[in-house]
């Protein structure tokens, strides 16, 4: 194991700076494993305690042509010895391996930041890609930065020689070299790393072997470079006390599902269709087999969710993950699961529209698709998560909305919480409320489908294999009672209007929305979903520097909380920032007509940052 | 699914009026299948009837039974969920021409290329009866319908030829007009594990009158049907003299005591050979008119591998709780 402790025979000085935060960004070739690169440093960076925000970045091409502009996959990361809410907005480091991530991420780099570049690949053809006319590395357009130029290709080639390896598996190595300079700078242990490679390569030994030696060498390199001439220290961060890990959103949304699984004592059924950014959700669920978790990867979108509809007619957790456009291709079944009030949970990971949009990319456009986007009168519930480790709790939310009041349930998350990761303080299942699943036991003598419990309006579950309760349901207009075809006039409205009921009163089981910082003053700004982070960051900002200014983040969209006007009351001014041109705002102004609201809407796949946050909100008081 | 209560097609029948057009050849299959279910030794809790769109889609409803009336084309997704779910009910999929192979073309080839141990009766009237007589996919060329007045020019699917494309198991073909030949084929659908398409020639008698008399009329359905059983040779015809033999690659109709053919020269059917050819052959002749079990071939079913695969991971898994693995790897404890 190597520590900086060993570094006393350095015979230079070297200044070992203690801060609070960091922001460094990974980029290369979307085939330079820049995405390994960066997860390998934020979860060494959580392991040692530090709080830790992340944002993949990467392309819809899985191989773009090499050293092209549109082809730069990055990874940042922020983390500190205080809470860390967003990945950052500027950088302290970018490490470039080709000039074409050189250009595309300069911007981003705060002035005197460090950039360490691989000089071997700013060569004729790749400074061509990256129409770059000179050498950056050679005329003083970086004189603002301070630049590590390394000749990481040639260095991780000549330290693996004497492995018996092909080139292409050296040069594949360059990015566990880099890792491990940027290991050095900032003060970290190789241990996490090794026994990742260990294990990832456990069938290749050579491999691992030929990865770990890269990132010892760059380690190494970096502690007798010179020019590396400040290191930094940023220590654990202060966070409650318990069991962590750390959890990208999707895995965190599926774990959600399978705790509310073994919590409703039902078996989880997944039905899905592989898009991005929500497969990993498939992904991940398909290793859980052994929980009693079924997956079925359907031939379409429209397949994945009636195969959920009907393993949720059969008496599973039955879920649907999609984005963007597979939303669309549900919809008519969505309907149907409404109409049929079974429970049903569609997670929509957004994702930058419309049609194939922006596949890789963030967006919060899908809000009134979600809450409009079927025949006839059709609500559901719709709740969203807003940072990577809560999706496990909306998830859970989501399936308990689902079973307790018997109708579908749509899970908004978007690409940058999906794809993002943060430490995820673990909950245990013991931990979580209970589930009352509405199901029928064996042995009830007489079944009417469609009556409800009084609070909730929930109809009750009987489920094939249950003597006695056999009945036929489906997508016609049914008997208020009996749940038989029924399309008298009387009979429908009342069931149009019940249905709608049932969803408004989800309203009385879910928490009030409460504002963080200024519980009433000048500026309430609101947010949903996935923009938590960001807002979040902003409004501390401002509000330790004395505005009188508040924070909400809605989880709850459909239906909103109860106290919604109440909250807005207490502000002179309402802004609701949202990634699309103002969905949320829309909702609020049909259900709020006496207030003002102003909007802040950004639609380029990006989260927002901080700064142009803070910016726009100062404008406003 | 094994069951000792003795039923009679009453318990089967559900209190719904039955709203077909009278003459309507559905009520052969409703009452075939209500006659079925008490020879199948299934309880009655375990039959799941789930369906699509369209005249046929109406069929749950009537049943005594769980059911499920989807959207359309998509019963056989709903039923694929409904039967993952839970393995040991019998799923049936109710659908016709247009639900299964127009719009629900997609699900229906994959049901089949999966098989999953669902029974899928198709009732093909080559019309849509529902939305009042337009042209579906199995509609001939030239015909007129109200959405194509002038002949239809689009090519019709062969039922049973796409089913065998997407890797059908079993398949067999019967006319609506044979209740006794469709109880006893539910019956064998029933017992057989993997999925199953029954295609019912079914006489629409609105927008499609008599689009098969010519094959199931009393007076010659004997001569121009020739019904297969496995292990018997295909003789057909009132005098039960024709029958068919293979000459080169293709089938050719025979009549025994002529040019010195005798019984034993006739092709005896096997339905188990897993090469389809001499299947999709007899489904595609155009005289007489194959019905019967055409195809009835053994293997795993889907539901069975993914058992196989859960139980071999349970086996080395010691994860009893989802806190086992939400605890297990790399955590790390904050003070």
């Amino acid at each position: 194991m190597i520590s900086n402790e060993d570094n006393n025979n350095q015979h230079f000085a070297r200044e070992n700076h203690k801060i609070d935060t960091a922001v460094i960004r990974f980029v290369g070739d979307s085939g330079d494993g820049m995405q390994l690169t960066g997860t390998q440093f934020s979860d060494t960076a959580a392991l040692f305690g530090n709080d830790v925000a992340t944002f993949p970045n990467y392309p819809a091409e899985i191989r773009a042509p090499q050293g092209s502009l549109y082809g730069v996959s990055g990874f940042q990361v922020q983390f500190g010895s205080v809470e860390v809410s967003t990945p950052g907005d500027e950088l302290d480091l970018l490490v470039a391996m080709n000039p074409a991530g050189l250009k595309t991420n300069l911007f981003a780099v705060k002035a005197g930041s460090t950039i360490i570049v691989d000089t071997d690949a700013f060569n004729k053809k790749n400074l061509e890609k990256a129409k770059y006319e000179n050498n950056p590395l050679e005329d003083d357009s970086l004189s603002n930065y301070r630049v590590i130029k390394a000749d990481i290709t040639a260095l991780t080639r000549e330290s693996l020689k004497d492995l018996g390896l092909d080139n292409k598996s050296i040069t594949r190595s360059k990015n566990m070299f880099t890792l491990g300079m940027v290991y050095f700078m900032y003060n970290r242990s190789l241990e996490h790393s090794e026994s990742y490679l260990n294990k990832k390569f456990k069938s290749k030994p050579i491999i691992a072997e030929a990865n770990i030696k890269a990132l010892r060498t760059g380690f190494y390199y970096a502690e007798t470079l010179e020019l590396m001439s400040s290191t930094y220290v940023v220590e654990p961060a202060k966070m409650e006390a318990g069991t962590y890990r750390v959890v990208m959103g999707n895995d965190a949304t599926a774990w959600g599902f399978m705790a509310a699984a073994e919590k409703a004592g039902l078996n989880l059924f997944l039905g899905s269709y592989p898009i991005t950014p929500a497969t990993d959700i498939l992904h991940e669920l398909v290793k859980h087999r052994h929980f009693g978790t079924k997956t079925f990867q359907a031939e379409d979108e429209i397949a994945g969710i009636t195969s959920a509809i009907g393993a949720s007619f059969a008496g599973s957790l039955a879920i649907t993950t999609t984005s963007g456009p597979g939303l669309a291709l549900k919809g008519e079944a969505i309907g149907l699961a409404m109409i049929a009030e079974l429970p049903l949970v569609i997670v929509d990971v957004q994702r930058g529209g419309p049609s194939t949009g922006l596949p890789t990319k963030t967006e919060q456009s899908d809000l009134l698709q979600a809450m409009y986007g079927r025949n006839g009168e059709s609500p559901v519930i719709i709740i969203a998560a807003s940072t990577p480790a809560n999706c496990f709790e909306y998830a859970f939310e989501a399936s308990k909305l689902a079973l307790e009041h018997m109708t579908p349930v749509i899970l908004l998350t978007d690409g940058f919480i999906a794809n993002g990761s943060a430490p995820w303080k673990i909950k245990s299942v013991k931990d979580l409320p209970e589930i009352k699943n509405k199901l029928v036991p064996n042995g009830t003598a007489k079944y009417e489908a469609y009556v409800r419990d009084e609070d909730r309006l929930a109809r009750s579950w009987a489920i094939p294999g249950t003597p006695g309760l056999e009945h036929r349901i489906g997508g016609l207009e049914k008997d208020k009672v009996t749940g038989c075809v029924n399309q008298g006039p009387e009979n429908h409205e009342y069931m149009v209007n019940i249905r709608a009921e049932k969803v408004k009163r989800v309203a009385n089981f879910i928490p009030d929305i409460e504002a963080e910082y200024a519980q009433e003053g000048d500026l309430l700004v609101v947010g949903w979903g996935g923009t938590f982070g960001n807002i979040h960051a902003a409004v501390k900002e401002m509000a330790d520097a004395g505005y009188k200014i508040g924070h909400a983040q809605f989880n709850y969209i459909n239906p909103l909380p109860k106290n919604t006007a109440d909250l807005f009351s207490k502000y002179k001014k309402i802004v609701v920032c949202e990634l699309n041109l103002g969905q949320l705002v829309q909702i609020f102004r049909s259900q709020f007509g006496g207030f003002k609201f102003s909007q802040y809407n950004k639609v380029q796949g990006l989260p927002f940052t901080k700064s142009e946050l803070t910016q726009h909100f100062k404008g406003l008081i | 699914m094994e069951n000792n209560v003795k039923y009679t097609f009453k318990d089967f029948a559900s209190d719904q009026e039955v709203r077909w057009c009278p003459g309507c050849d559905d009520y052969v299959v409703l009452r075939a299948m209500q006659k079925a279910l008490p020879e199948m030794g299934v309880k009655k809790e375990d039959v799941v009837f789930v369906s699509g769109i369209g005249c046929s889609s109406r069929f749950p409803y009537y049943m005594d039974a769980y059911g499920f009336h989807g959207i359309h084309g998509r019963a056989p997704g709903i039923a694929s969920g409904v039967k993952l779910a839970n393995p040991n009910l019998s799923v049936w999929v109710m659908t016709g021409d247009g639900d299964a192979m127009a719009i629900g073309g997609n699900h229906f080839i994959h049901l089949l290329r999966r098989n999953i141990d669902i029974k899928i009766v198709l009732f093909n009237n080559e019309i849509y009866g529902l939305t009042k007589g337009q042209f579906s996919p199995t509609s001939l060329m030239g015909q007129k319908t109200k959405s194509s007045p002038y002949g239809n020019t689009q090519t019709p699917f062969i039922a049973g030829e796409l089913a065998i494309g997407a890797q059908a198991r079993f398949y067999a073909r019967v006319a609506g007009n044979e209740p006794k030949a469709m109880t006893d084929i539910f019956i064998q659908a029933q017992a057989y594990k993997g999925t199953s398409l029954i295609e019912v020639l079914q006489n629409c008698v609105i927008f499609n009158d008599g689009c098969f008399t010519k094959f199931t009329d009393k007076d010659v359905k004997e001569d121009m049907q020739l019904f297969i059983e496995h292990g018997k040779p295909m003789i057909f015809g009132k005098e039960k003299n024709k029958g068919l033999v293979l000459n080169g690659l293709k089938l050719e109709i025979v009549t025994i005591g002529e040019n010195d053919i005798s019984e034993s020269d006739i092709l005896v059917h096997d339905a188990v050979e897993q090469d389809p050819t001499l299947h999709q052959m007899l489904i595609r002749l155009q005289y007489p008119m194959v019905t019967g079990v055409i195809r009835k071939i053994d293997d795993m079913t889907f539901e069975e591998r993914e058992h196989q695969l859960t139980e071999n991971i349970k086996s080395k898994s010691n994860y009893t709780s989802v806190d086992d693995l939400f605890f297990a790897g790399e955590t790390y404890d904050v003070k």
